[in-house]
């Protein structure tokens, strides 16, 4: 099935009508409305300015909303273009920003987008079709959700700005005018009936307002008992008062009486035993009925246009003969194309009987239980019904259009029916359906979900909606130019639908350490408040000496922001070279710039390679944090790589931080190629900064295709210098008088420590800090010389002075610096040293670095006796050798070997015997 | 038992050693933490102030405490942590969490380890957490959401913190060291490690977030430093119900170290090691020999007791082996003499043992070749002797090369000790053509 689910459709979208006004200079024409045709499909939508819409995203199952401003096009009517006004899917809106709302949003709640960075020009061939969007006051609550009658309506309570929710006017959302009135253009000159389908259908439009007369008819109770009203309809009068009916109510009605027209309506099984064995038989019906449906749907849409227009009834007369036409072709094609449904309709039972929705309840037991009995004969006649009057069976199909495409949907749970999550997904699924349904109702539009075909036969033709559809059968006439490859497609939502929701697992906790109990005391004197600011972790105001390295990634990430665009980064540098901290500075500006509207509002989110335990969690940190979804690294993979590479008008610039890149490393380098292949997509709208501490890492492990995405954009984060660090420093005290003016010139002027060789890697200016100095000859690494500042200032304290002199500097420099295998040596015990010494004897003897564990011994014991000690035995000889071996002062093999065991010295001979001399 | 004690005792003698007993065991198994750690002041105070700055001021820190095995790690943590709950403040707030290297052997089992510790899994419903992926995420939310001032610090111990540098990407380390240099929940990273060279086993960028702050327990000990913490060690304390016994028993231990021949094993063990293990395992020995009859260590005690510390295991090995196991390990000493240490095999063995017979033509020791086999096999499953590494599975048993895991003064050493050996196998062992 779900290669039928790929296909997709084909819109035709043609102006309506003549331009209202042209822009000379812009070389444009306005126009009033849009007629969209899909193809295959003998109806036609008019969108028209002032309705709301769906506009393609890059989430085919929550299309954009929007309300048309303008349609416009160029001179030559190629370019076709629309001016919206968008809104907001609570999806779309940050989940971090969500909170601000103070509930949780309704699901199908919009908000009215005030942001004004979007661009609203669209090209008016994304548009899918007309929504019902409601206002609703802000104190009002949503209508219940779970009587599934009312899905496809949008609720809009509130505006969205990116930053704040508004209270909206509902001025503003002004539900789309009403087009029953004398101000529709009249409709174009029916085509004879020798006409090609295509014509026809060109010429059609339909209104996406629901038919308020049916549906208030069907509310009356009317579609059931009396007929006689019904066609009463014919009555123009009676059916404009029908108008004024809230359209909310109406799809309830709607509903409502789809409902009992299932309960009429046998034979989906009925169907399916036949599917098989007779098979042209069924798929000339299934064509017939597909046609039917599609004349259904028309029979509304005009229905709602022109309620009640007996005039049109005569063109009921010529519809039958295309129609049979095609049926003779689909007959020859559609065998195969119609199994899904066969595979899905004997499925639904299952599935229905788990349902937990009542209101789906009696729908589906109609559907499979009456059935059987229906024999095959009774359909004939109603193809023959169909021949002297097709509109009787236009709405009966409707129902079963509606039915159909149910168990359609329902048809992919089943098979999983025994998962766990079956039932959840089903419900889910059919609340989609019942979404789909009432739009379907309200708008009678066609998209590709109505494309599948009614597994329906025409059966038993109640007469009370016979009656009804008498009313307004003038549009059937169109049906005919439907193709019959149309119905090989499936909805494109039914295999999508269920992915996501499986992986979902609820997990709302949010852990937290626990609070304290009592308050954490505040600095209380001048060391400690220097401290506080002198720790790695504490935010300073600016980060100095990394002014030209913040001014080129800030203008490289403004200009893709404002351009729309997408690119990638790349910063190396040795660790605690501010590299994290300048790109999260870079954001902080940004974001205030967005804030204040300087830029258009961009999402920034940070994953870190050391952060995860694999590569591919990659994926799900970046899919959660984008849109709040868990889901598993594969599918994760997927939900990205569909949401950067498809279009969406309203998609806000993504700014995403990698640190730690080369933990990203894996064999294939899929994860890295997929975060550096996103930017180039043309739709993603991604900036991607990466973060690694090797400055050749895409020459060094990137693979050519990786390297290559990756760009040149490059920069480095060269080392510190001391004179840096001592600015960092000074900075980070700002006006704090910790340290006494020599001791920060011990950043400046001091002993050099003999040991550690300084490179001449700077300059030298007089003499220098020995401490940044070392700092800087050592890493250059930033968070080193603060720790060994506040180190400092806790030396200080301890001694009790005032101020952190040259001499705390000192000792907390030697601390940090000094090597401790020296002291360790100096403090072993008499044996151990002996033992040490008569290593390195042992060394010299054999003019090698190793030596076993039994030639090192009898050298020991030589030396014991030299030295007048009592000679230690084997046992007590490894232990110290394996305590040595402990402190890594010597390198052994595993101590299972014992005597046989090597040794190896892991410090230079000349500091053992440095140390050993010493005392 | 005698009159005397009794008289002077408020309590029955009986009584007083059990107490004796119970005060210096556990001193010595090291589940009482003494009053202050000896030597290490310094330590103790820098230790000190930076937990407790981490508990009231909720400011974030790691440190490294590194010496060398038995040098008093984590007694020094312990006597901290001690201290630092006697105030409320800190009790209150600090959330404790211990890890040792040696049981959580990779991050996955830390990660479920500090989650249990921090008593958070309770969050999620008793749910046991899946991937170990979901549980870093989550204890790195967890510790992101918290903030220097309101959430409670939290202290980890990282036990053998040297194993924990060996885990893949170093992936704990590097989230701890991290969450302390960011503003996030402020925790204290306490790492116990005996290697001196533990810094350099991290990754350069875990390296960069480590504070670099190490605590060395490295003191130079002098004989009369040691021998005051051996007489600290059996001191009893001033508590002790029976006031006149412990001061008996006091100046006994007074009169014990200042005995010569004692000076001289405890000055033997202070060359051989200066850490607490060593003197508590050798103390230890002592005490078990004071009982009611004998209620004071005494300096053959100690002696008998380094002996048996300083005993070598080899040695007492060899003394349980047969006559013709032992006949064999000289056999394989001659062999290791006249080819410096080759390897050899079981037909090398039995030449040179057959070389001897042949010398001595008597055939008290004329054993079948089987018999010898399976001595050889007895040696080698002992672990005296030991395969040379890769040559084990292709050959056969007889010609399968070994080694000697034994040194000659161990051989020599053993036959002093061997209850009735043959006088012409002493002669044989000196020389090989005796």
């Amino acid at each position: 099935m779900k290669s039928f689910g790929r296909l997709r459709v084909r819109r035709f979208y043609t102006w309506r009508g003549n331009p209202l006004s042209s822009n000379r200079k812009l070389r444009t024409h306005e126009y009033e409305s849009l007629a969209i045709r899909v193809d295959g499909l003998p109806r036609t939508t008019v969108i028209r300015t002032g309705q709301h819409i769906l506009i393609e995203g890059d989430d085919d199952d929550n299309p954009f909303a929007a309300k048309v401003v303008r349609l416009f096009g160029d001179e030559s009517g190629q370019q076709k273009k629309a001016v919206v006004q968008w809104y907001v899917r609570v999806s779309e809106v940050p989940p971090s920003k969500l909170k601000l709302l103070g509930r949780d949003p309704h699901p199908r709640e919009i908000f009215f987008y005030q942001g004004g960075n979007c661009d609203d020009e669209v090209n008016a061939e994304s548009i899918i079709r007309p929504v019902q969007v409601k206002h609703l006051d802000a104190d009002a609550s949503f209508p219940p959700s779970d009587d599934g009658d009312d899905d496809e309506t949008l609720y809009v309570k509130l505006a969205w700005d990116s930053k704040v929710f508004r209270i909206l006017d509902s001025a503003l959302v002004a539900s789309p005018p009403r087009h029953p009135n004398p101000s529709l253009p009249p409709s174009p000159p029916r085509s004879p009936p020798a006409a090609t389908p295509a014509s026809r259908t060109s010429s059609r439009c339909t209104l996406p307002t629901p038919d308020p007369t049916v549906l208030r008819r069907a509310a009356l109770g009317e579609v059931r008992r009396s007929r006689a009203a019904a066609s009463a309809g014919k009555n123009p009068a009676a059916m404009e008062a029908l108008h004024s009916e809230t359209k909310l109510s109406a799809s309830k009605c709607l509903s409502a009486k789809r409902r009992h027209g299932t309960e009429r309506t046998p034979g989906v099984r009925k169907k399916l035993q036949l599917c098989s064995p007779e098979k042209t038989v069924m798929v000339r019906e299934d064509a017939l009925t597909q046609l039917l449906d599609e004349e259904l749907e028309k029979e509304r849409t005009l229905a709602k246009r022109v309620p009640s227009s007996p005039a049109r009834s005569p063109t009921l007369t010529h519809r039958l003969t295309p129609l049979r036409r095609t049926n003779k072709s689909l007959a020859a094609q559609d065998a195969v194309s119609l199994k899904p449904f066969v595979i899905t309709c004997r499925k639904v039972p299952l599935s229905e009987v788990e349902s937990p929705t009542p209101t789906r309840d009696n729908s589906s037991r109609a559907a499979t239980t009456p059935c059987t009995k229906e024999p095959k004969p009774v359909r004939e006649p109603a193809l023959g019904d169909l021949t002297c009057d097709p509109s009787l069976l236009v709405l009966q199909n409707g129902v079963c259009v509606l039915r159909a495409e149910e168990e359609a949907k329902n048809s992919s749970p089943p098979r999983s029916s025994k998962r766990k999550s079956a039932l959840k997904v089903s419900y889910r699924i059919r609340k989609q359906l019942n979404l789909m349904d009432g739009q379907q109702d309200l708008n009678s539009d066609e998209d590709d979900e109505d494309e599948f075909v009614p597994s329906k036969e025409l059966q038993s033709s109640s007469e009370e909606e016979e009656a009804e559809v008498v009313v307004k059968k003038s549009r059937v006439s169109s049906a005919g130019s439907r193709t019959p490859r149309s119905s090989t497609r499936t909805p494109r939502k039914t295999p999508r639908k269920n992915a996501p929701g499986t992986p979902r697992t609820p997990r709302n906790a949010t852990p937290s350490i626990p609070s304290r109990s009592l308050p954490a005391r505040r600095p209380a004197n001048v060391l400690e408040e220097a401290r506080t600011r002198l720790h790695v972790s504490s935010v300073p105001e600016s980060l100095p000496c990394r002014e030209q390295e913040f001014q080129d990634i800030y203008s490289f990430v403004e200009s893709k922001i404002t351009d729309g665009t997408g690119g990638c980064m790349y910063i190396s540098g040795v660790p605690g070279t501010g590299k994290t901290a300048t790109v999260h500075e870079v954001m902080r500006c940004l974001q205030h710039a967005a804030d204040t509207d300087e830029i258009p509002p961009f999402h920034f989110i940070e994953i870190n390679g050391m952060k995860m335990t694999d590569p591919h969690q990659a994926y799900v940190q970046i899919l959660q944090k984008l849109t709040g979804q868990k889901a598993t690294a594969d599918h994760a993979a997927a939900l990205l790589e569909k949401r950067f590479s498809n279009p969406a008008p309203r998609k806000e610039t993504t700014v995403l931080l990698v640190d730690e890149l080369d933990l990203l490393w894996t064999r294939k380098q899929n994860v890295m190629y997929n975060l550096f292949n996103w930017p180039t997509c043309r739709h993603a709208r991604l900036v991607v900064l990466t973060i690694a501490n090797t400055m050749d890492l895409p020459e060094r492990v990137m693979i050519n295709r990786v390297a290559s995405r990756l760009g040149l954009t490059r920069m480095s984060f060269q080392p510190y210098t001391f004179r840096q660090l001592q600015q960092i420093i000074t900075s980070r005290l700002n006006k704090v008088k910790a340290f006494e003016e020599d001791a920060l010139q011990l950043v400046s002027r001091k002993v050099k420590p003999a040991p550690s060789p300084v490179p001449q890697l700077l300059p030298c200016v007089g003499s220098l800090s020995s401490l940044l100095r070392q700092v800087a000859a050592l890493s250059g690494d930033a968070r080193r010389c603060l720790d060994i500042c506040r180190r400092a200032t806790e030396i200080c304290e301890l001694s009790a002075a005032g101020l952190v002199g040259m001499s705390h500097v000192m000792e907390a420099l030697d601390e940090m610096f000094s090597s401790a295998y020296i002291t360790a040596i100096k403090c072993a015990s008499t044996q151990e040293q002996l033992f040490l010494r008569a290593v390195i004897a042992e060394f010299r003897r054999l003019g090698l670095e190793e030596a076993t564990f039994q030639q090192v011994f009898v050298q020991h014991q030589a030396l014991c006796r030299v030295e007048g000690l009592q000679p230690v035995g084997v046992s007590e000889g490894l232990a110290m050798c394996q305590r040595l071996g402990g402190c890594r002062l010597l390198l052994l093999e595993s101590s299972r070997l014992g005597v046989l065991q090597r040794v190896r010295l892991n410090v230079s001979q000349d500091d053992v015997l440095y140390a050993l001399k010493a005392d | 038992m005698s009159k005397r004690k009794l008289k002077n005792a408020h309590l029955p003698i009986g009584e007083c050693v059990s107490q004796v007993h119970q005060i210096l065991r556990e001193r010595f198994c090291r589940h009482q933490l003494p009053e202050r750690p000896a030597g290490l002041e310094a330590q103790h105070k820098h230790l000190e102030e930076l937990l407790k700055r981490t508990a009231v001021h909720g400011e974030s820190n790691s440190v490294l405490i590194v010496g060398p095995r038995g040098a008093g790690k984590t007694t020094l943590l312990r006597c901290v942590l001690r201290e630092l709950s006697k105030e409320t403040e800190v009790q209150k707030n600090l959330l404790q969490v211990h890890l040792n290297g040696l049981l959580q052997t990779d991050d996955r089992v830390a990660l479920k380890e500090i989650t249990r510790q921090l008593h958070l899994e309770n969050v999620v419903g008793d749910k046991v957490f899946g991937s170990f992926a979901e549980n870093l995420a989550f204890l790195l939310e967890a510790l992101k959401k918290g903030d220097r001032s309101s959430s409670r610090p939290v202290l980890f111990v990282l036990d053998e913190f040297d194993l924990f540098a060996h885990h893949k990407n170093q992936t704990l380390l590097y989230n701890l060291f991290d969450v302390s240099q960011a503003a996030q929940t402020p925790i204290a990273v306490v790492g116990i490690s005996c290697r001196l060279d533990v810094l350099e086993l991290l990754e350069k960028r875990v390296k960069s977030r480590f504070s670099h702050r190490q605590i060395h327990l490295l003191s130079s000990l002098t004989f009369p430093q040691y021998l005051d913490r051996v007489r600290a060690q059996l001191r009893l304390p001033d508590d002790f119900p029976d006031g006149s016994f412990a001061e008996e028993w006091n100046a006994s231990v007074k009169s014990l170290c200042e005995d010569g021949s004692v000076d001289e094993v405890l000055r033997r063990h202070f060359h051989s090691s200066t850490d607490f293990r060593s003197m508590h395992a050798l103390l230890m020995l002592c005490l078990s020999r004071v009982s009611v009859a004998k209620p004071a260590i005494r300096p053959a005690d100690l002696l008998d007791a380094s002996r048996l510390c300083s005993a070598d295991t080899k040695v007492n090995m060899l003394r349980g082996l047969s006559v013709l196991e032992l006949c064999l390990i000289i056999a394989m000493k001659h062999l290791n003499d006249v080819y410096r240490g080759e390897p050899f095999n079981l037909q090398m063995v039995h030449n040179e043992f057959k070389k001897f017979l042949q010398r001595k033509s008597n055939s008290m020791y004329n054993f079948e070749h089987p018999v010898v086999m399976k001595a050889f096999e007895h040696l080698q499953q002992l672990e005296l002797i030991r395969p040379v590494d890769g040559s084990s599975a292709k050959t056969q048993r007889e010609y399968q090369l070994m080694r000697l895991m034994l040194d000659h003064s161990q051989i020599m050493e053993a036959l002093q000790k061997y209850p009735q050996c043959p006088t012409d196998i002493k002669q044989w062992a000196a020389s090989a053509f005796a």
